[in-house]
């Protein structure tokens, strides 16, 4: 690496950075990132070793975390994979935080901290501001006090009840933090004062209602009930009739384990809030992957050519950088041996780009499959679709016949039912809407985790609690069903069942424990 | 508005604790994986840490997820001859649901991944000993106390700079001031008052002389006031330490071999990772540890580790005298007082047959009631000889500190050292 351009006008021979040097690019960069109305959170850069960055990685970027072995786990892959030089660990750790914590590794070249800056500190940070799922779903104010309020809270569970008893339960809940979420109700915002206020209030409230739900006494004949006829003579007012609960199906598992489960401790129900609080903050991020990182590469490919326009930073500087874009954008094919899916670096940032392309320089094409944006302004197009998409809606709107063709996309149908599997569509004129519509149903959390919903818990026969699995096109659960099922148990209490559904018939039952061989 | 946080100085190892955690859920496999490392490499090379594999399917954090099968529709990047409607074979070894076409070919196989990570030298240490203890660790009493430890003992009025306590010496000072300036600023504040008076007065009136005389005092109190020290040599506090006797913290251990025709480099070798075991599991216990390499054929010598393993000699075996070579060094060099006493021998079992009963006198009169401890590990396949009997009998008399094994092969080693080494219960 050679010289870098200066702070004061003179000449700084060194790849090295200092801390003047960052304050300086920092400036630049927001006075770029304000010219193209980037609406950010204010910046909090920490400068951390390597070591520092892996205990960052270890526990998803959160600055403070509960302990649990899965993150030890994860740190000891982590700590793997550096060691044997598999993983870079420079690019980005960013947090959806007010203020916004980025970390910048020592290690790094200035080019580096340069390009993260504008990567995580402007991308980023701008995107978790602006994009609706981040604003619906998480409190960006309150995310850091809450982590401090979880841990300590679980710690002095450990110290209270064991650490192995906590450790369990929230093995439990992580089974089913996939579904501690409710998808089509905005959260109330996490605050951390109200939380730890209203916690032991909320303590007593909660098992109270629990209380009121299960005081009925459990009848054992429980299935001879159900064939009775509501209008028995012996019961005229039917208050033994079967009584569905929930009134309707509830896709929230760990929210309806909370409130409903019959035997867990107050503290235990406080336990698996946490685990769902935790869920949720990162829900949007699973639904936002390919746009929230094309849209932050993005703007680091145009600040850092920004900042070469302006003289700012040199060749050598801008040569690097590009080596190592390049790098992060790349698609390997299918049949590369490094192939790992569609990259949601290459694929977010082809998107964006071609997104401006259509803005500025519309084809014809572009202009019969987006009449709307095709020669609008490009920044308001960039921000309306940056504030109102996820991943799958994204895909659907702003998939253009280009990128198709860029990427060489083709979808395969792999059917069980059939012995072969065929080429359903390729990137051409007959191909475009179907490859696109099976792409952005990839996207899709619907489509990619089974729909399993609470169906009803048996409050007044044998407690047990029935799961229902919607299939989808026929696919059917991995046999992870059976451990999670295990857990769900444990949190329960009472046997748990899972049934699948496709359409009205039920194609597989599940049930915990496993009924006898015999 | 950005702003940059140092973070350099911070703790690391932050995770540390979800380490250990994670150590702990999974110490099954991880032992299995260390026992299984240890018979595999080395002893010399037992001070680096350890790969670890764990099956991936002990490990997984289950969730709900679509398994294989279905209609799926996969799109890929890449297409190069593919038109709508080829219709191919499905790639072998993929079921569909999560493939790609041919792409991730490189996930095929079992289906057994490993999810791997290191052993840091002290974890791998950890486990390799773990449930393991010295017996008789009774760190040697303190009756002749040779070693001495100093500890805070409270303050003291004197002692020297480096141990200062600066903030009882500050404290001393300020109680000091406030004692000593106390009676001057009660004057100085009478004094002040009165000249406030005679002041405030009618130019007329005022006592010209009395005037003079009370700023003379202020001065001379104010003077006073300055002069009271900041600090005074009185004042100075110091850490006291006192020697404390410690228990003896050092620890010798006997490597005796039998060097006779008998023992093969095989042999040899064998007994050469048990002496390494045995030293690591001493360098845990001890902070000092002192080796004596003493081998024999028909005469025994003290020697350096390089000769006691490598040399060759010939001849026939008599263990007696490497036995009294022991007790010789004991009693010139290692007083039992302030040295834990190990003793490790090795041997195929060969002795001349009278030669036996007098080892077992000597153990049983001269060393055994010095010792830690005593462990006696054959290296034979055959039958056991007259030695074995012997040690038998001394085995009977100190149940608690002497200890034998036969070992028939490398492999052995690791148990064996386990065995003599297991965690006992209280008897």
């Amino acid at each position: 690496m050679t010289d870098t351009a200066s702070v004061s006008g003179g000449e700084r021979k060194s790849a090295d950075w200092t801390f003047e040097t960052l304050e300086y690019y920092e400036q630049a960069i927001a006075r770029i990132a304000r010219e193209y109305r980037l609406d950010i959170y204010p910046n909090q850069i920490e400068i951390i070793t390597s070591e520092q960055m892996m205990d960052a990685y270890a526990s998803v970027g959160m600055p403070v975390g509960y302990h649990h072995w899965s993150f030890g786990k994860q740190f000891l892959s982590v700590e793997q994979s550096y060691r044997r030089g598999k993983m870079g660990l420079a690019y980005e750790l960013v947090i959806n935080s007010d203020p916004c914590i980025a970390y910048l590794m020592e290690e790094n070249t200035l080019m580096m901290q340069i390009l993260v800056m504008a990567h995580a500190c402007y991308g980023h940070n701008s995107f978790f501001k602006g994009n609706y799922l981040f604003r619906a779903w998480t409190d960006a104010s309150a995310i850091v006090d809450y982590l401090v309020f979880a841990r300590r809270y679980i710690s002095e569970c450990e110290e209270k009840h064991g650490v192995e008893t906590v450790e369990q339960l929230l093995d439990a809940c992580h089974a089913l933090q996939n579904y501690g979420v409710d998808r089509y109700k905005r959260p109330s915002p996490m605050s951390p004062e109200a939380e730890s206020k209203r916690q032991e209030e909320r303590e007593a409230y909660l098992q109270a209602q629990v209380n009121a739900l299960w005081t009925t006494i459990p009848t054992h004949d429980a299935e001879h009930l159900s064939d009775r006829a509501v209008t028995d003579s012996e019961d005229p007012l039917a208050l033994r009739a079967p009584f569905h609960y929930p009134p309707e199906p509830q896709e929230n598992l760990l929210y309806f384990i909370e409130k409903n489960a019959p035997l867990l401790a107050p503290w235990q129900r406080e336990v698996v809030r946490i685990v769902r609080k935790m869920a949720q903050y990162f829900y949007p991020q699973r639904q936002t992957q390919v746009m929230n990182e094309g849209w932050a590469t993005f703007w680091h490919y145009t600040i850092m050519n920004q900042l070469f326009d302006e003289g700012l930073i040199d060749e050598g500087v801008i040569l690097e950088f590009l080596q190592s874009h390049t790098s992060v954008v790349a698609q390997p094919t299918f049949d590369s041996p490094y192939y790992n899916g569609i990259n949601p670096y290459a694929l977010g940032f082809a998107m964006f780009s071609d997104i401006k392309r259509i803005c500025e320089h519309p084809t014809d094409e572009d202009r019969e499959w987006f009449p709307d944006i095709a020669g609008s302004n490009w920044l308001d197009t960039f921000h309306f679709a940056m504030a109102n998409f996820k991943d799958e809606s994204f895909v659907q709107q702003f998939l253009s016949p280009k990128v198709m063709r860029d990427f060489k996309m083709f979808a395969i149908i792999d059917d069980d039912q059939d012995d072969m599997i065929e080429v359903g569509a390729i990137h051409n004129e007959q191909g475009y809407r179907r490859v696109r519509e099976a792409l952005s149903a990839q996207y899709a959390l619907g489509q990619r985790e089974p729909n399993i919903q609470v169906w009803s818990a048996d409050v007044r026969g044998d407690r047990s609690l029935t799961l229902r699995h919607l299939v989808h096109k026929r696919r059917p659960l991995d046999q992870s069903v059976y451990p999670v099922l295990r857990y769900l148990h444990q949190l329960w209490g009472f046997p748990v069942k899972l049934d699948s559904l496709d359409g009205d018939d039920v194609v597989h039952r599940y049930q915990w424990p496993l009924p006898d061989a015999s | 508005m950005s702003y940059f946080i140092d973070r350099r100085e911070n703790a690391k190892h932050k995770s540390a604790v979800n380490r250990q955690r994670f150590l702990q859920r999974y110490r099954k496999h991880i032992k299995r994986a260390v026992e299984d490392s240890v018979n595999r490499r080395s002893i010399t090379d037992m001070k680096r840490g350890e790969k670890i594999s764990i099956p991936d399917r002990d490990i997984s954090e289950p969730v709900f997820r679509h398994g294989r099968g279905g209609d799926n529709t996969i799109v890929s990047p890449g297409n190069k001859e593919f038109n709508e409607g080829d219709r191919f074979n499905r790639p072998s070894g993929k079921g569909g649901g999560d493939g790609s076409g041919e792409g991730s070919a490189s996930n095929q196989g079992e289906g057994v991944d490993e999810f791997a990570f290191s052993l840091t030298r002290e974890e791998f240490l950890e486990f390799v000993f773990d449930g393991l203890e010295l017996p008789n660790l009774e760190r040697k009493q303190l009756l002749d106390i040779e070693e001495v430890k100093p500890v805070r003992s409270g303050i003291s009025r004197d002692g020297i700079p480096a141990r200062m306590n600066v903030v009882r010496s500050m404290r001393e000072a300020y109680a000091r001031r406030i004692a000593m300036r106390a009676p001057i600023r009660r004057a100085l504040k009478e004094a002040e008052e009165a000249l406030a008076e005679e002041e405030g007065k009618e130019p007329a009136l005022r006592n010209k002389l009395r005037l003079e005389e009370l700023r003379a005092e202020i001065d001379q109190l104010k003077r006073r006031l300055e002069a009271v020290p900041y600090i005074d040599t009185f004042d100075l506090r110091y850490n006291n330490m006192t020697n404390q006797p410690v228990p003896s913290n050092k620890a010798v251990m006997f490597c005796v071999m039998d060097v006779s025709g008998s023992m093969t480099q095989a042999h040899k070798d064998i007994a050469k990772r048990f002496f390494l075991l045995l030293y690591l599991f001493l360098e845990r216990n001890y902070e000092k540890i002192e080796l004596v390499f003493i081998r024999h054929h028909t005469a025994a010598k003290e020697v350096d580790e390089e000769e006691f393993f490598y040399s060759r000699e010939t001849g026939g075996t008599i263990v007696s005298s490497a036995l009294n070579l022991l007790d010789e060094v004991i009693e010139t060099r290692y007083p039992p007082g302030q040295w834990n006493l190990y003793v490790a021998q090795a041997s195929d079992g060969d002795n001349w047959d009278d030669d036996s009963t007098t080892c077992r006198q000597i153990l049983s009169d001269k060393i055994m009631h010095r010792l830690q401890y005593y462990a006696y590990v054959e290296i034979t396949p055959h039958a056991h000889q007259a030695l074995w009997d012997e040690y038998e009998r001394v085995a009977a008399d100190f149940p608690d500190r002497f200890a034998m094994q036969q070992i028939v092969e490398a492999g052995d080693i690791y148990s064996v050292f386990r065995e003599l080494f297991r965690r006992r219960e209280a008897a």
